[in-house]
């Protein structure tokens, strides 16, 4: 079941959550709605839910073709997972289940056999076979949240949708239930979306993500796209760490400051260097736990911090400590002018492309 | 004590000791003052003061009209707390701070007020007259009295609930497909039904001991308005105490019975909360 949403708004008094927002979810992908808190994700994922309506007169939801823009949250056959699970405390786990089932009218409710039958399917499915008679007070974050899935999944919905479906856990949990969702939901197929602020849950997990900021949709790519492409300061700046240096000399005509983005892993440190991209550092702070080495380095000309990161090997090659000099070379950079774009990449060794030097005036 | 065991808050030998002083001097004593009066009378003496025709109609009335008072007052203390929690509207402070009214109010200024509006010459009691209902001095004066006082514990135990209920599980019916009826009756109304009865132990309790508010509005005929709490006035006006005493042991140990029944109630409804 595919989603199409056209230029939904929502307004909470003065405040904009969403702005002319669209979007499209081909059938059966796994998609992350990744933005920082405030940034309108989890407003969109209730609105597609039935939870929450779009200002009147905005936009329009259809699923698979069919409008369900004012259709109800029961009845546009979505399972919804909160992020606190929201599990009816009263009700053992095959009760929570089977819930969705039980409230059905008369003539479209199974048979308390078939119930039954489903609701030990479904605590098979999430590996809680056992547990159907407990109360939720009684299970790890990990189970309820499982728990809270199955229930959604009982009515057989057409879009399974997850608020921040991870965030109540603790770090181990998290790693283990994500990787069973990604198995889980290309076995069953059903349309997923969901929301995370966490850009390493969202690269790891999602089929393709949705990078949201300020109520709007900022770029929508696979992850390696949003990744290696990122269409904005916004989303480098989001996903994953990163090198930032203000800069004024650059090719491109282009008033104000304009901004140059370097990851740290593309940073090269440097013993020796007689090129001309080199900048002159000296390192602050060496760190060598984890699995790779991180170098915190100062600009020697005018003070900028640069985070480095390279394998453990490269760093013990270099044998840094902390208050020797060494030259840095950005292997790939990446300049955002005032309202323009571009992208540039150096090499390490001095066969620079012909092309301006980004490396100059920085 | 053991060391491994220490709370936060240090003391506990002191404060448990405090404690158990202060209810034994502040509950227990004079309670038992009522028993160990009793106990001079004979079983006889003791029989006919407590199971006196008069002495039952009286039980009888302040039963009934406690236990319809405190019912009522879970269907509608439930609604007033609900609208207090859920419904932002003007006035809703005003609103809140009059549900505190009987608590604050001298139950005799209740008193007179109600038998001043419910007389057949007063404002409400004037206009069921020409229908021949009659609701000061009867069984309905005196339900409406305990109504009155008891409300404010039912909407007080509540509103903490109410507003502690997570507008997640609503949504997680609806989004289940649960009507609204059903999202009331299977998910909100369960996890407030332990709060309900606390709310009605309090009311009913509270309405069995009233006196003040409904001594004017009864009427206080015998056999029909004579209420438990007036008989045992009635007696001690006659200075008979043990009789008084007597009657005063049997509220107690009925009493003692009910809030026993709903406090077991109660954990068998909060069963699930437990980890």
């Amino acid at each position: 079941m595919s989603i199409l949403a056209r230029n939904l708004t929502k307004t909470f008094g003065a405040y904009t959550a969403l702005a002319d927002v669209s979007l499209e979810i081909p059938t059966g992908k796994l998609v992350a709605l990744l933005g920082p808190s405030g940034s309108g994700k989890t407003t969109l994922l209730r609105i597609i839910a039935g939870l929450e309506f779009a200002d009147t007169g905005s936009g329009r939801i259809d699923f698979h073709g069919s409008d369900v823009t004012d259709v109800p949250a029961g009845k546009r056959g979505v399972g919804f997972v909160f992020q606190h699970y929201a599990l009816f405390k009263h009700m053992t786990v095959a009760e929570n289940i089977a819930f969705g089932l039980t409230v059905r009218p008369r003539r479209e409710r199974p048979d308390r056999a078939a119930i039954d039958a489903r609701v030990k399917e479904l605590l098979k499915l999430i590996q809680l076979d056992d547990l159907g008679a407990r109360y939720p007070a009684q299970l790890s974050g990990g189970q309820r949240q499982r728990i809270a899935l199955a229930r959604a999944l009982a009515v057989q919905p057409k879009v399974l949708l997850l608020d921040e479906p991870f965030g109540a856990l603790d770090a181990r949990v998290r790693k283990e239930l994500r990787r069973w969702l990604r198995h889980f939901q290309r076995e069953i197929g059903v349309t997923t979306l969901f929301v995370t602020h966490d850009q390493e849950e969202a690269l790891e997990l999602a089929d393709e993500v949705i990078v949201m900021n300020n109520a709007k949709i900022e770029q929508v790519g696979t992850p390696q796209e949003v990744y290696d492409r990122p269409a904005s300061p916004f989303v480098i700046e989001f996903l994953g760490n990163v090198n930032r240096f203000a800069t004024k000399a650059h090719p491109l005509p282009g008033a104000g400051s304009d901004v140059l983005y370097v990851r740290p892993h593309d940073v090269d440190i440097l013993r020796d260097y007689h090129g001309e991209h080199g900048v002159r550092v000296h390192v602050q702070h060496v760190f060598s736990a984890g699995n790779t080495g991180r170098v915190a380095l100062v600009r020697e000309d005018n003070g900028d911090a640069i985070d480095a990161e390279l394998s453990r090997v490269r760093l013990a090659e270099l044998n840094l400590v902390a208050g020797d000099q060494a030259w840095v070379v950005f292997r790939h950079i990446r300049l955002f002018p005032a309202g323009a774009f571009t992208e540039r990449d150096v090499a390490t060794e001095d066969a620079t492309p012909a092309v301006a030097d980004p490396g100059q005036g920085i | 004590m053991s060391r491994s065991h220490r709370s936060v808050i240090p003391g506990f030998g002191l404060s448990l000791g405090l404690t158990l002083t202060y209810l034994s001097l502040i509950v227990l004593l004079p309670l038992s003052a009522a028993f160990i009066k009793t106990l001079g009378m004979s079983w006889d003496g003791f029989w006919t003061a407590v199971a006196s025709p008069r002495v039952v109609a009286s039980y009888r009335i302040s039963f009934l009209a406690s236990l319809a008072a405190a019912s009522v007052n879970c269907v509608f203390g439930l609604i007033v707390a609900w609208v207090l929690v859920r419904y932002p509207f003007p006035g809703r402070r005003i609103v809140d701070a009059l549900v505190d009214l009987p608590f604050a109010l001298p139950t005799a200024v209740a008193g007179i007020a109600l038998t001043a509006l419910y007389a057949p010459n007063g404002w409400i009691g004037a206009l069921v007259a020409p229908y021949g209902v009659k609701i000061a001095f009867t069984e309905i004066g005196i339900f409406i009295a305990l109504t009155f006082i008891g409300l404010p514990f039912v909407v007080r135990t509540l509103q903490p609930i109410i507003e502690e209920l997570e507008p997640e599980f609503e949504e997680a019916s609806a989004s289940l497909g649960a009507n609204r009826w059903q999202t009331l009756r299977r998910v909100i109304f369960p996890q407030l039904v332990p709060a309900l009865l606390t709310g009605f132990a309090m009311a009913f309790a509270r309405a069995l001991g009233e006196y003040g508010s409904v001594v004017f509005i009864s009427g206080n005929m015998p056999m029909r308005t004579e209420i438990t709490p007036l008989l045992i006035i009635t007696k001690l006006e006659q200075y008979d105490y043990a009789g008084a005493t007597a009657i005063a042991v049997v509220m107690l140990g009925a009493s003692f019975l009910m809030l026993l029944v709903i406090n077991l109630l109660q954990k068998w409804s909060r069963r699930h909360h437990a980890v």
